[in-house]
């Protein structure tokens, strides 16, 4: 959003937060103790802007600014002259598919009206109610179309990425999720190992609960199983509800191709099912997949590589005795959740704004505490601001601040390119890692910087680029958030 | 009757994106058929109002 990061970069400016005047916002507003009675007034096609400054002149400053730049953009962005779904059905008769990114209050509606005209739907709105979904996906279930969404935020249809999508090549996996970053991890990752997708399909988050009933993930298995192009399914996604958990493991029992799950935060599949591949983390879905698909060698622990242990010990030598603490700052949801997962599991304590259990949870989520790793994609960072995939700002003012404490010696990062993600993901926290590093030397100790980037070589970022920007910035590169998080559990050993 | 869901994986996309537009300029990219739609509340955003529209198509 160009609106925010006018504000957010001038000088003096300490927080904004740019949104639509829906009731939604003006409740989520409301939520946070942010009142005003221009707030109240607002309405659905308004633009309320909250600035936070070091003074009132600051705010009057930019507010002066923006009102020129807001004047500039309304004359010269070039802007489609069709306001309605049935303008742009009228312009494209053949249409087969709506994708719907508008405030999530009126998603659903809109999307009733593509289920009527026989579209399929990709929903990237969130705060979509779960009677609406169900009630979708019940009509769409009725009409055989397919709802990916609400709340989704990938998928690759033949090749095309729709949302978050990487340019993967074209092959014979096909993929399910429930989780837009992990979707896109795992398809980065097949392509990275010389294999292709066939298709992927995002069904959003909460498809997989009870109350949904996975209507959008049963349909879509039932059409890659129907596919001649897909020889192995792959299903990917926070842990389902528990009766949707058996529902699903059923029916991959009774699939007639190779069935692969990974469901993070569970340890293991019951007994019961033993036909379906159990993959605890993303990278050993990728392992399964290969073992499957290329005759790969079966699914191991990772071992760490000689120039990794060496890594390590350089590392390690270089902290300063008060440093012992790991911070993760991270964009996408899932790798957040995955990493707690694997640090859980290396017997580390981690407390995050997204935690895998409540006693975990942080008491503020600006306020870190011992190993933390913070999902800065949580409603509470997004909110009238751009997700950290698309900007960095949010993050950057984060590193900085986690970097004043003397006792971290870890900044465990993540990068996700792909179209629609910002254009130079590294380049924006740049600075920020090289002042951290930098405020960590002046003290007397180091900062380990550790990241993991998602990405293809064909997606428009450059990925050697942006590695070896990060690389030359002294941090630690992985391939996958998995790997990465490994790494960080050996350091912390 | 054509299983709609397998010619949607089939056959060529074509994309009415309601919202964001960058969302339909990655497709435009890739080669897909797309029509952006500016999209506005409709009833000037009366939550209420938008339920009765829709109860009465």
């Amino acid at each position: 959003m160009g609106v925010n990061k006018r504000l957010s970069d001038a000088a003096g400016v300490q927080n904004t937060a740019v949104l639509m005047g829906s009731e939604k916002n003006k409740e989520l507003l409301a939520d946070l103790g942010v009142h005003a009675p221009q707030i109240d007034e607002a309405q659905p096609n308004d633009l309320i802007v909250e600035v936070v400054a070091d003074s009132r002149q600051v705010v009057d400053a930019v507010l002066g600014d923006l009102d020129q730049a807001l004047k500039f953009m309304t004359t010269s962005a070039p802007v489609s002259v069709w306001r309605t779904f049935e303008d742009g059905l009228a312009q494209k008769p053949g249409a087969n598919l709506e994708v719907i990114s508008i405030p999530g209050e009126y998603a659903a509606s809109e999307a009733r009206k593509a289920l009527e005209a026989n579209l399929h739907v990709f929903i990237f709105s969130s705060n979509v109610t779960l009677d609406d979904e169900l009630e979708l996906k019940r009509r769409a279930s009725q009409k055989n179309l397919l709802v990916m969404g609400p709340d989704c935020g990938t998928s690759l249809i033949g090749g095309v990425g729709i949302g978050f999508a990487n340019a993967v090549r074209q092959g014979t996996i096909g993929a399910i999720g429930a989780s837009g970053t992990g979707l896109q991890e795992f398809t980065c990752q097949i392509h990275n190992a010389g294999l292709g997708i066939s298709h992927a399909i995002g069904t959003g988050t909460n498809d997989v609960s009870d109350a949904i009933g996975g209507l959008t993930t049963l349909a879509a298995l039932d059409a890659l199983e129907d596919d001649p192009g897909t020889k192995i399914i792959v299903f990917i996604s926070k842990p389902p509800g528990k009766k949707m958990l058996e529902k699903l493991l059923e029916r991959l029992d009774q699939c007639k191709k190779p069935a692969i799950c990974c469901f993070l935060g569970i340890d293991h599949l019951p007994d019961t099912h033993k036909k379906v591949k159990f993959a605890r983390t993303i990278d050993e879905a990728v392992q399964w997949t290969i073992y499957f698909e290329d005759d790969g060698p079966a699914v191991s622990k990772p071992n760490l590589r000689p120039e990794e242990l060496k890594w390590i010990k350089n590392e390690r030598a270089r902290w300063s005795p008060k440093q012992q603490y790991l911070r993760g700052i991270f964009a996408g949801g899932t790798f957040c959740y995955q990493s707690q997962q694997i640090m859980q599991d290396a017997g580390l304590e981690v407390y995050s704004n997204a935690p895998l259990e409540p006693r975990f949870a942080l008491e503020h989520p600006d306020r870190s505490r011992a190993h933390t790793l913070v999902d800065m994609g949580d409603e509470y960072y997004t909110l009238g601001k751009p997700h950290p995939m698309i900007d960095g700002a949010l993050r950057k003012q984060r590193i900085l601040t986690e970097s004043l404490e003397p006792q971290v010696a870890i900044l465990f990062l993540d990068f996700i390119l792909g179209y629609n993600a910002s254009a130079d993901p590294v380049g924006e926290l740049l600075d920020a890692i090289l002042e951290a590093r930098q405020t960590a030397s002046q003290r007397g100790g180091a900062l380990t910087v550790v990241a993991s980037i998602c990405g293809t070589d064909g997606d428009p970022q450059d990925l050697d680029l942006q590695t070896r920007l990060l690389q030359e910035a002294g941090a630690i590169v992985f391939p996958s958030n998995a790997r990465a998080a490994s790494f960080c559990c050996k350091l912390l050993e | 009757m054509p299983n709609k869901i397998d010619e949607l994986l089939h056959k060529p996309l074509i994309v009415i994106n309601l919202g964001l537009k960058m969302f339909a300029e990655s497709l435009e990219d890739q080669g897909v058929e797309v029509v952006q739609v500016d999209w506005t509340p409709p009833a000037g955003g009366d939550q209420e109002l938008i339920d009765l529209l829709d109860s009465l198509l």
